[in-house]
């Protein structure tokens, strides 16, 4: 147990759950603006495997991670477009389109995978930037200054879609249109525009999640989320819809998660209790969902589409 | 009608009928058996689904075969569907290549008794004469691969990445513990079932996890483990893999693989439906029979002495001096 707490291993333990955490931060702080704008997308999932895999596959031809990500997030975008006009223009069942793009994203991932690459080969990772002065402040320094630039970039997106949504005009517009699309849109503001631009921008980063996934990997294999793009949609109720409690969630999911695996490694949690072990993330969360979402309100207008005068 | 003519030609089918019945050839040479494959990830895993995938072209190289395969089917339910379809479209052997599938196919294989099941990795036939089982001994190979660890590693200190306690998975990290016990006795086997046969990131994670505590020698079995090479190939600890060849992955890292060979079981399944018989019988690779076999990484430059150890590991475990997991 002593050794549970020895440094090295709280500064592994925590930074595990960091690396574990920021799949489920991109992905679901962009689940979180779509819904803000009340469009519910249950394809997260979906659009994460075919970011993994494009990216994937770009960093394979070209080996550079960076041009991978960047297909990822425009791959994501793609879908956003056609999920937008699915739900925004056609109206459609959201819940329904959603699953449908998930099962899209579940094939189409990997039968271009077996037809493009077959069998898997490494790419090259994203390689871990020391933040000057920052990664040599003892024990802190090494658990949050020593990560992969996607992983940054996902955590400083916290603060900026905080702002986007609560002091920007284009922001006012995404939550009001969430709650009452009928009044934003009698004060002449386009609740297409605003929905398509939020889908985009969320699938956008369902996109990125998938990416960081696999090029963090440096592999892609068949479901490599796991259904981890589920889980997203679910923090983003344990987050009430809130950048930062979207955050708080990832991060419990992900440290619970770390401490599970360093306490298996340990021998800390005996082998028969394994199985039982490699549920308390998600059993956690669970608990922390019930306990937390009942406090607030979902966006008044979510997963229902909009059509004017009706 | 010449009545002779008619009774001559009633006695030689009646012969040849009588010849193949008394040989119990219900499939007459020269008939291409149809052979059906449902297994849990891709077909090139670099794991257990790719093993069997080799297995049955290796057959194919052989005798003409007429083979499907349906693999992805990490959900059982879906698996079910796939070994139901295979056996009404008619196909003669459906293999299900997974312990996850027992329950699903003991409710199937009564439904069609004309049709040869296997399944595996288990030794539980249901006591049904038209299911077979197979295993693999990869506690023999993990035997091997244990004592080659523990002699290679500087820090005294082994990671295991596993999936679920369960099949083969289990019986390699098993025998690769008591390998690396054997070999060093104080050695310290840190071994980690993450709960998951397909979740790379949290395999990733776990490796890190030994990593961290010291670990300068990693090995893991399942398709998840892609993750776990990928992070002993950037922190440059030594992997041992199992079910297929994953030099691939990291060339610089991996020094040997156990490699599943199961056309030498599945070589004995077609030889026994040749004679008639649907199943109720046991088969099993090992090292003995060839049909787990060590290939080492020549790009890995491993200590003469080290080697040594593993190849006498294998004639002894071979030539039975060695009992892994009594």
């Amino acid at each position: 147990m002593n050794d549970f707490f020895s440094t090295t291993i709280l500064i592994a333990t925590v930074a595990s759950g960091i690396r574990l955490a920021t799949p489920f931060l991109l992905a679901s702080l962009g689940e979180a603006l779509g819904q803000r704008s009340g469009v519910l997308n249950l394809g997260v999932d979906g659009v994460m495997l075919m970011g993994a895999f494009v990216a994937y596959f770009v960093v394979l031809k070209t080996g550079n991670p960076l041009i991978g990500a960047a297909a990822g997030i425009l791959l994501g975008m793609v879908f956003g477009l056609v999920y937008a006009f699915i739900t925004v223009n056609l109206h459609a069942e959201q819940g329904v389109s959603g699953i449908g793009i998930y099962l899209f994203g579940l094939g189409m991932s990997d039968l271009l995978f077996q037809k493009l690459v077959g069998t898997p080969l490494p790419i090259m990772p994203f390689p871990e930037i020391h933040i000057p002065l920052l990664a040599d402040i003892p024990i802190i320094g090494p658990m949050l200054f020593t990560h992969s630039l996607i992983v940054y970039v996902a955590f400083l997106l916290v603060p900026a879609f905080t702002l986007l949504l609560n002091s920007t005009t284009y922001g006012m517009n995404i939550r009001a249109v969430g709650e009452n699309p009928a009044a934003v849109d009698s004060l002449g503001v386009s609740v297409t525009k605003v929905r398509y631009s939020a889908i985009i921008i969320g699938n956008g980063l369902a996109g990125l999640a998938g990416a960081a996934l696999a090029i963090e990997l440096g592999i892609f294999q068949h479901n490599l989320t796991n259904s981890m793009g589920f889980i997203a949609i679910a923090l983003v109720y344990f987050g009430a819809w809130r950048p930062f409690g979207v955050m708080a969630g990832s991060l419990i999911f992900g440290m619970v998660a770390a401490i599970v695996l360093q306490g298996k490694t340990l021998g800390i949690i005996p082998r028969s209790a394994s199985d039982l072990a490699a549920m308390a993330p998600a059993v956690i969360t669970i608990f922390a969902l019930v306990l937390v979402a009942n406090r607030f309100k979902q966006p008044a207008a979510l997963s229902k589409p909009y059509e004017r005068g009706r | 009608m010449n009545p002779v003519r008619t009774l001559k030609k009633a006695l030689i089918a009646a012969a040849t009928v009588a010849l193949c019945l008394s040989s119990g050839n219900l499939f007459a040479a020269g008939k291409v058996l149809k052979v059906a494959i449902i297994a849990p990830s891709a077909s090139n895993d670099l794991a257990f689904t790719q093993s069997i995938v080799e297995g049955i072209n290796a057959i194919k190289a052989e005798r003409e075969l007429d083979v499907a395969i349906t693999d992805g089917t990490f959900v059982v339910e879906d698996a079910a569907a796939a070994i139901r379809d295979y056996a009404a479209k008619g196909y003669d052997l459906v293999i299900a290549h997974g312990s996850q599938y027992g329950g699903s196919l003991k409710e199937i294989a009564k439904d069609f008794p004309k049709t040869a099941f296997a399944w595996g990795t288990s030794a539980d036939t249901f006591g049904m004469p038209n299911v077979s089982s197979y295993e693999a001994h990869s506690e023999e190979g993990g035997y091997v691969m244990g004592m080659m660890a523990a002699a290679l590693s500087k820090s005294g200190s082994i990671g295991v990445v596993g999936p679920i306690e369960v099949g083969d998975a289990k019986l390699y990290v098993d025998g690769f513990v008591a390998g690396a016990k054997a070999q060093k006795a104080d050695i310290k086997t840190n071994v980690n079932y993450i709960g998951s046969f397909s979740d790379v990131a949290l395999a990733a994670e776990a490796a890190r996890a030994h990593l961290a505590v010291g670990s300068d020698v990693l090995t893991g079995t399942a398709q998840m483990v892609v993750g776990a090479v990928g992070v002993a190939k950037t922190k440059k600890a030594a992997w041992f893999g199992t079910q297929a060849n994953q030099t691939v992955l990291a060339p610089e890292i991996v020094v040997a693989c156990q490699v599943y060979k199961w056309e030498v079981i599945l070589k004995q399944i077609l030889a026994d439906m040749d004679q008639g018989v649907l199943g109720g019988k046991k088969y099993a690779i090992s090292l003995a029979n060839n049909g787990l076999v060590i290939e080492f990484n020549d790009k890995y430059e491993l200590p003469a002495d080290v080697k040594t150890i593993g190849m006498d590991a294998i004639t002894a475990i071979k030539e039975g001096k060695i009992t892994v997991l009594k």
